[in-house]
């Protein structure tokens, strides 16, 4: 029962600089929303308002449908996880789970119930009797989620963190994070500036950018529908190649000229959406995996690119080969035995049915 | 690590600076050795003639022959009778009863503060920060005239009360600075944290940043204790009558008869009113060092 309202929320600081612009966002009891975007995009300012940390200058924010602008953080029923754990340090791991429940006056029983309980799910048992600064640090974000799973809240708010741990380690307490919704299903607000993170936790994806909402939606059609270039550009990685073009009527199609005489013809299904732009100059906007080699047997909506490899980069699984188009950087993430070699003419087939034109002075998806 | 090594053969030079290196510091080891030496000889001499004086008699004292850094017929009668006086069991009571209580008091007053003006952000905060480090920098022996009229008027001349009231104006400002140093090194997200899971203000002050800044308080404590416990300018000026006063004043104004110096007794009044800071520093140094040194390294 606690879905949170975000309405025309503004954050000004002094000096009048705004970090967050306005924002409208419902999110929906039990649903996992990731806010994702740039340092500075004003993510982490949203979330320390719901959690209220920060006062907001103006705009409502409800929790379950009670207005919380006026209400102090122990009063909101949340939780919240901090980039750098936030640990009590001179409390044993049991006590920091147990601080919130022992300020609110549980009883002692249920207090060990839930730490237990907590516990267990985080499989961190044979830690609680461990100081803080005994524990690696998958193991203290472990706590620090703990912490948050005991007061079983209406609220989840997780501030970024993954950002302190390893590679190696990030990817393991994602899925850590995720099986933990699964289990205690309770509505969660994520930070991150990592798409990867966002794509793979949220059930939608809120992209911020310069204080405001670029995008809302879940991680699949913000990845194949991106409303800006920004969310185009932001998703996915490496990023998507963007290309200055001119859409030409051709004989009842539409063809894109590129630099270089590079002439691609728009697939029929999108002629009538792109017909109004015919004659303008636009960005083609391709992910790099939809820039492949052209041994492929299916060459339906596909049409051929030829480019000289500038560096190539072998990840094993596939190859990233990086070219250059009248000084646009483009980039390709090819099958490891494409024969790709630095200068060499590379035969490549780009993936229109996958294209997305963007207007160049909006900077919206067409 | 191969192109590592690749480096280092091509750059011979390098072994000739490493070698260098090492004689450099074997300079500075030698420097800082000489150094200490010499401070520790002028910083010691003093109470070492302090205790050997203090074992002596007050014949051997006066007596201009011999070599007088040796004891001929060491006696601890200068330590029994100051023991057994009254009179400077009274100046000992005197002095703990006067630390204790300032300790107390300073220690509430600065952490409160250091809390404050550490964490809450209000109108004014930085400024007053600044502003309770600066009243430090004024010396008692200048605050002592306009401080004796406020203590004369409150009627607490000449009682161990008045300088229960003043002591605070020499410790506080300083162990504000030393608790707020702290406290700013304490991460901010864990009073976030201790906010979200429901403590109040006062809360979040006695389980979480007293227990955490331990270190700092201590150091501030140990800074508290050696004021009150040292303090001569204040007491000098506005106690007058013996059962009024502390050990540092009490020992060389009561135990100098006239124009006849007690030498015994007095170096063995200042090495036992010395005993108590050297107990304490011996058994908290560390936590001294590391309170004086928390906000430095953390920031």
């Amino acid at each position: 029962m606690a879905q949170v309202s975000l309405r025309k929320i503004v954050k000004a600081y002094e000096g009048g600089v705004q970090a967050v612009k306005g924002i409208d966002l419902e999110i929906n009891d039990h649903e996992f929303v990731v806010l994702v975007g740039p340092s500075g995009c004003g993510k982490s300012t949203t979330l320390r308002m719901i959690a209220g940390l920060e006062e907001i200058t103006s705009g409502d924010i409800a929790i379950g449908g009670t207005v919380v602008n006026d209400i102090p953080p122990r009063d909101r029923d949340i939780a919240m996880v901090f980039q750098n754990y936030a640990l009590y340090p001179h409390m044993s791991v049991y006590d920091n789970m147990a601080f919130g429940l022992m300020l609110r006056k549980f009883p002692k029983a249920e207090i060990d119930r839930r730490v237990t309980e907590a516990a267990r799910i985080l499989d961190i048992t044979p830690l609680l009797e461990r100081k803080p600064k005994a524990l690696s640090g998958g193991q203290r974000q472990r706590v620090a989620m703990g912490r948050a799973i005991v007061r079983d809240p209406k609220v989840f708010l997780f501030d970024e963190p993954l950002s302190n741990l390893d590679a190696k380690l990030r990817v393991q307490m994602r899925t850590e994070i995720k099986k933990v919704h699964q289990t205690v299903n309770t509505t969660t607000v994520y930070v991150t500036h990592d798409q990867v993170e966002a794509m793979t936790l949220a059930d939608r994806v809120v992209v911020m950018n310069h204080g405001i909402i670029e995008q809302v939606g879940p991680p699949q059609e913000l990845y194949h529908h991106p409303a800006t270039k920004f969310v185009a550009g932001f998703i996915g990685s490496p990023s998507m190649n963007f290309i200055p073009a001119r859409l030409e009527q051709a004989s009842g199609a539409l063809r894109l000229h590129l630099p270089h005489d590079i002439v691609l013809d728009v697939p029929a299904a999108r002629t009538a959406r792109y017909q109004p732009h015919a004659g303008k100059d636009v960005l083609f906007g391709i992910r790099p995996e939809h820039l492949t080699d052209d041994k492929l047997t299916d060459k339906s909506n596909t049409a051929p690119v030829t480019l000289k490899p500038e560096v190539i980069e072998p990840m094993g699984m596939e190859t990233l080969v990086h070219f250059k188009l009248n000084g646009t950087e483009v980039s390709a993430r090819l099958d490891p035995a494409t024969p790709a070699a630095v200068g060499a003419p590379l035969s490549l087939i780009a993936h229109m049915d996958q294209m997305h034109l963007i207007d160049p002075t909006s900077d919206k998806v067409l | 690590m191969s192109a590592a090594a690749a480096t280092n053969r091509d750059m011979p030079s390098l072994y000739g600076t490493a070698g260098s290196l090492r004689s450099e510091r074997r300079w500075a080891l030698i420097w800082a050795y000489i150094s200490l030496i010499f401070s520790a000889i002028i910083l010691l001499t003093p109470p070492v003639y302090m205790l050997i004086t203090s074992l002596k008699t007050s014949a051997e004292i006066a007596d201009q022959k011999g070599n007088p850094w040796i004891v001929r017929n060491p006696t601890l009668d200068n330590y029994w009778e100051l023991i057994t006086n009254s009179l400077f069991q009274g100046f000992f009571i005197n002095s703990v009863i006067v630390t204790v209580v300032v300790v107390a008091l300073t220690m509430v007053i600065s952490i409160l503060a250091a809390f404050a003006l550490a964490r809450m952000r209000f109108w004014g905060s930085q400024v007053l920060a600044t502003g309770v480090f600066l009243t430090y920098l004024v010396p008692d022996t200048l605050l002592f005239i306009p401080l004796y009229q406020i203590v004369g008027g409150l009627g607490l001349l000449n009682s161990i009360w008045g300088l229960v009231l003043v002591y605070p104006t020499l410790t506080v400002p300083f162990c504000t600075w030393i608790m707020i140093g702290y406290f700013a090194s304490i991460p901010k997200e864990l009073d976030e944290a201790a906010l979200i899971d429901g403590a109040t203000w006062p809360q979040m002050l006695m389980k979480i940043f007293i227990p955490v800044a331990l270190p700092g308080i201590i150091a501030a404590t140990i800074f508290a204790f050696t004021v009150s416990w040292a303090a001569f300018v204040y007491p000098t000026a506005f106690i007058t009558t013996p059962d009024q006063m502390p050990l540092t004043i009490g020992v060389v104004s009561q135990l100098v008869r006239g124009d006849v110096f007690v030498w015994g007794q007095i170096t063995a009044g200042a090495l036992l009113a010395a005993l108590p800071p050297v107990i304490v520093y011996a058994f908290l140094m560390d936590y001294y060092i590391a309170g004086l040194t928390a906000g430095a390294t953390k920031g």
